[in-house]
Formats: C-alpha cells, sequence, structure tokens
C-alpha cells in the first residue's frame, strides 16, 4: 500500500490560519555568539544588538544568560524565540532545584533538553528561530555544545553562530588550544569579535564576555572594541575593481 | 490481622485511622521469599532465594535490571513486580534519551512511590502487592531504597524483606556499619550469608541463590553460579564436607516434608 503525501504548499493542505500559527521568519534577531574552553571553564561573547531587518533596532540585548548553577546559554537569530527558552529553562532548572536531593541538571543535561525541544518543534514545521550555544563546568569537566534551529547539536572546543562560523572558527581553529589562560581566552575571543565588528553588517561595537567556571557565573560590563578604519585598502575600496565605482 | 468492617476496599478508613487494604498488600510482600540488599559507598547488591513452583519448573525472575546504573530486587506478586520494573525501565531510558545523563536512582523511587500512592487512594483500583529493594547510583553514590505497598520509600544501608527475612535482617543488623566502607567481595560475601539466613538449615548451594552487583565503575550485573559457589566455598567447604559424610539419605526425606509444610500457606502467584 502506498500514501501519497500532498505538496501543494510545502506542508500537506492546511489552510490559512493554521499557518499563522507557525513561525515562517524571524522579525528581531541578535547575530553571533562565539565561544570556547579556556583552562578553568568557559568564555563566551556576544554583542548586545537586536536588529530589525536590516535597522540595528535595539542596542542592549543581553543574548548570554545563566542557566542554572552550572551553565551559560548564548542564542544567536529571533530574540523572543530566546526570550522563550529562557522561560522553559528556568521551569525545568526550578523543577530540578524542587528535588533539592543532591543532584543537578549541568550543562550536559540542558544541552541535550534543548537538543530535543529544538528538533521537535522542527518537525513540527514550528521552529524556534535560534542557533543556541551552551557551555559550562561541572564537578570540574567542561561542556560546550551547540544546537541549531533544525536540531543540530555537536560538542567541541570552540563554537560560534551565524557569521562566527565563517569568520571566527577558521580563527580559533589555528590559535585555540587546551589550557588557554583568561587573559589569552579574552584576547581571542576580541580577535574573533573584532573580525565580525568589521565585517558583519549587523554587529554592533558594544559586546559583553561571560565567564563560567566551577565557582560560577560572571558577566562582565559590556565594552566596545578599538577598530581601525585607515587601512589603504578601505581609503580607495575600488580600485582594481573595473566597472565599480 | 482480622477481618472487619473497614477492609473491603482502599478507600475506607478504619476508626483508628487505619488502610486496611494497603496493609494487607504489605502483608502479601511478606509472603515472597526473601530478597536482600546491601550497599558499600560505592557498589550496592542485590540477592535473592530462587523459589520454584515445583521441581519440574525454572525459578522465578525476582532480580531486574532497570539500567547500567539501577537494579531492582521484588518480593511479592511477582506480576506486579514485573509491570513496575518495566515502569521503571521506561522511566530510566526516557530520562537519558531527554538529558543523555542517568536518571538519579533517587528521583526514580519517588515516581515509583508517587505511583504506588495513587493506587491508594482510587476505588477502581488496589495496591501493588509488591516489596521493591531499588539499588542505584546518583550523583552522591550508591543507594538502596525500599518502596512498599503503601507508597512509602525509605533509603536503607541494608535491609531484607519477604519470608524468613528476620533472620537475614538480624544478621545484617550485627554487620552493616561496617558496609559502608566495605569492599566489593566483602559485600558479595556479605549479602550470600544473609541469604544463607533465610534459608534456616537448608545447605546454600549457588543454585538456590541469584546475586547481582552494581557500582560506580561497574554496570549492573549478575554474578554467575561459579562465581557465587567460589563464594560459598569459602565459608561452606567444612560444613559440607561434614554433611556428606552423614549420608544424604537421612537429608533427603526431611528436607521433603519441610517443603510441603512451608509451601501450603503460599499463594501460587505469590513467590
Amino acid at each position: 500500500m502506498t500514501f501519497t503525501i500532498p505538496i501543494e504548499n510545502g506542508n500537506g493542505v492546511k489552510d490559512a490560519e493554521a499557518d499563522s500559527q507557525r513561525t515562517l521568519y524571524p522579525y528581531v534577531t541578535g547575530t553571533s555568539v562565539v565561544a570556547i574552553k579556556y583552562k578553568d571553564g568557559i568564555l563566551m561573547a556576544s554583542d548586545m544588538g537586536g536588529s530589525y531587518g536590516s535597522t540595528l533596532r535595539y542596542k542592549n540585548i543581553e543574548r548570554v544568560k545563566a542557566i542554572g548553577k552550572h551553565s551559560l546559554l548564548g542564542a544567536s537569530g529571533e530574540i523572543s524565540d530566546f526570550q522563550e527558552i529562557l522561560r522553559y529553562l528556568d521551569e525545568l532548572i526550578l523543577n530540578d532545584n524542587m528535588w533539592a536531593d543532591g543532584n543537578s541538571l549541568g550543562p550536559k543535561e540542558v544541552h541535550n533538553y534543548l537538543t530535543r525541544v529544538m528538533y521537535n518543534r522542527r518537525n513540527k514545521f514550528n521552529p524556534l528561530w535560534n542557533t543556541l550555544v551552551l557551555g559550562g563546568v561541572k564537578n570540574g569537566e567542561k561542556y560546550l555544545g551547540m544546537v541549531s534551529m533544525i536540531g543540530v547539536s555537536f560538542e567541541d572546543n570552540h563554537v560560534a553562530t551565524g557569521f562566527g562560523n565563517h569568520l571566527a572558527r577558521p580563527i580559533l581553529r589555528d590559535e585555540w588550544h587546551e589550557d588557554l589562560s583568561f587573559e589569552d581566552g579574552v584576547k581571542l575571543l576580541e580577535k574573533c569579535m573584532r573580525v565580525l565588528l568589521y565585517r558583519d553588517r549587523s554587529a554592533i561595537n558594544k559586546l559583553q564576555i561571560s565567564k563560567m567556571t566551577e565557582e560560577g557565573l560572571t558577566v562582565y560590563e559590556p565594552y566596545s572594541l578599538k577598530t581601525f578604519w585607515e587601512f589603504s585598502a578601505f581609503t580607495n575600496p575600488t580600485v582594481g575593481a573595473e566597472g565599480s565605482w | 490481622m482480622f477481618r472487619n468492617q473497614y477492609d473491603t476496599d482502599v478507600t475506607t478508613w478504619s476508626p483508628t485511622g487505619r488502610l486496611f487494604q494497603v496493609e494487607y498488600a504489605m502483608e502479601a510482600v511478606k509472603q515472597g521469599s526473601a530478597a536482600i540488599g546491601l550497599r558499600s559507598r560505592s557498589h550496592v547488591v542485590l540477592a535473592c532465594v530462587n523459589k520454584a513452583q515445583s521441581e519440574l519448573s525454572s525459578h522465578q525472575k525476582k532480580i531486574f535490571k532497570v539500567d547500567d546504573h539501577i537494579g531492582v530486587a521484588i518480593a511479592g506478586l511477582t506480576a506486579d513486580g514485573r509491570v513496575l520494573s518495566r515502569y521503571m525501565r521506561s522511566e530510566s531510558i526516557n530520562h537519558f534519551f531527554t538529558y543523555e545523563s542517568p536518571l538519579p536512582v533517587g528521583r526514580l523511587v519517588v515516581h515509583l512511590a508517587d505511583k504506588a500512592q495513587v493506587c491508594t487512594q482510587r476505588s477502581w483500583k488496589r495496591p501493588y502487592g509488591v516489596g521493591l529493594l531499588v539499588g542505584g547510583l546518583d550523583e552522591s553514590g550508591a543507594h538502596l531504597y525500599y518502596n512498599c505497598p503503601s507508597g512509602n520509600y525509605f533509603e536503607y544501608q541494608a535491609f531484607a524483606i519477604g519470608s524468613r527475612s528476620q533472620a537475614a535482617k538480624t544478621y545484617l543488623e550485627r554487620r552493616f556499619e561496617s558496609f559502608g566502607e566495605s569492599s566489593r567481595e566483602d559485600l558479595i560475601k556479605d549479602a550470600i550469608l544473609a541469604v544463607r539466613e533465610t534459608l534456616q538449615g537448608e545447605t546454600l548451594k549457588s543454585s538456590l541463590c541469584t546475586v547481582s552487583i552494581l557500582g560506580v565503575d561497574e554496570p549492573f550485573h549478575f554474578l554467575d553460579q561459579e562465581e557465587i559457589q567460589k563464594v560459598i566455598d569459602t565459608f561452606e567447604k567444612v560444613a559440607e564436607e561434614e554433611d556428606e559424610a552423614e549420608g544424604e539419605a537421612e537429608a533427603a526425606p526431611a528436607a521433603a516434608q519441610a517443603e510441603q509444610a512451608g509451601d501450603q500457606d503460599v499463594a501460587p502467584m505469590e513467590i
């Protein structure tokens, strides 16, 4: 027996009302998040911008938040979906704390929970439009992973979302090594964020770095990177490009 | 316990504040054959007596693996025990699927206890007639719990349930303070010795008991007959030799009589 699936408008025959219940495109978005493992734990950096299409509308959005005692969650993509995820995780952590039995959800558990959530939403054609970075330290073990909006999930020593994958990760692949000191880790992240600031049009020059170690979370004050725009290539950008102006 | 006018259903309180149906369910646990559990800081051993309906049949399975890090031994209505074991396996595997992390045993026993409590508060249900000794690991090490039909659960260093468990409990009470620091081998030896106490005179053979172990670096598994026999040999060798010399002829009819008398009161569904 064979079944034919009607594929008129891509998701079977559904009426317009049902369509308006699913996420079709994002509205207010955050750009890259970059995170690395270092000697004492995890360092995560993101800028504080929320774009409304091509307008840099919001300039004070915290895109990295603490989850429980052991984890950090950074998100790029739709900000309202990120806030929804924070609500899910808040409930998860609350229930975990209510047990009060000495067991607690670590970064690995939170990462897998999020993978399940993202993948299930993707299967219902109603994704949470985010790429999430989940990092943390528990019992001395460092953990860093990523989940995309379609439920692709993996762990690594350094991760990035969006443009960060193309611009930051090559730098990290060359220059990351085990047991980076805190200063070296921050310098490395700043190098990545600077490239993103130059080349990603949705990036703003206001970044926030967060650190997670066995002792706990530290969120540093937002600051801006020094940039240099006097490169000779910038003064006459189209020289050599025939037909350009 | 005697019949009274408040014991017909589980949703009737007695004037003295008792739910007799729940207490009767706990009686069913006492009728099953013994199950013993003990734990050290890093290991849990579950052991039980192998009872068979008759010489022709195989013995009932009383210890179940719930996950690599959790095992359960039951006493009472084995059918109820099987159903609850399946529930525990389900909870454990679902937790692992969502969190990629083993379900802490302390949380599993609470789920189990809440499930049992439901049956004490519905007129169309009956309490589960099985006691469960749940051994497992969580972040703080090895734990042993006892779940009873009433919906209560308790944590133990060592415990025994089922018929003639009092003998085992007496043995365990004498020794339990040392269990925390026991080595794996000593723990197994103590478990088998506790099983021997419940046999009360019958010669201890590896075919009569089932022993399982789990630990911080050791997934749940059963010990095979040879391993058990080796441990038995370390303390039974001398006694066995004496018995054999005296004559098996005397021992056989006496054992047969004892079995008939003992099993008359045990319902066929309880092992």
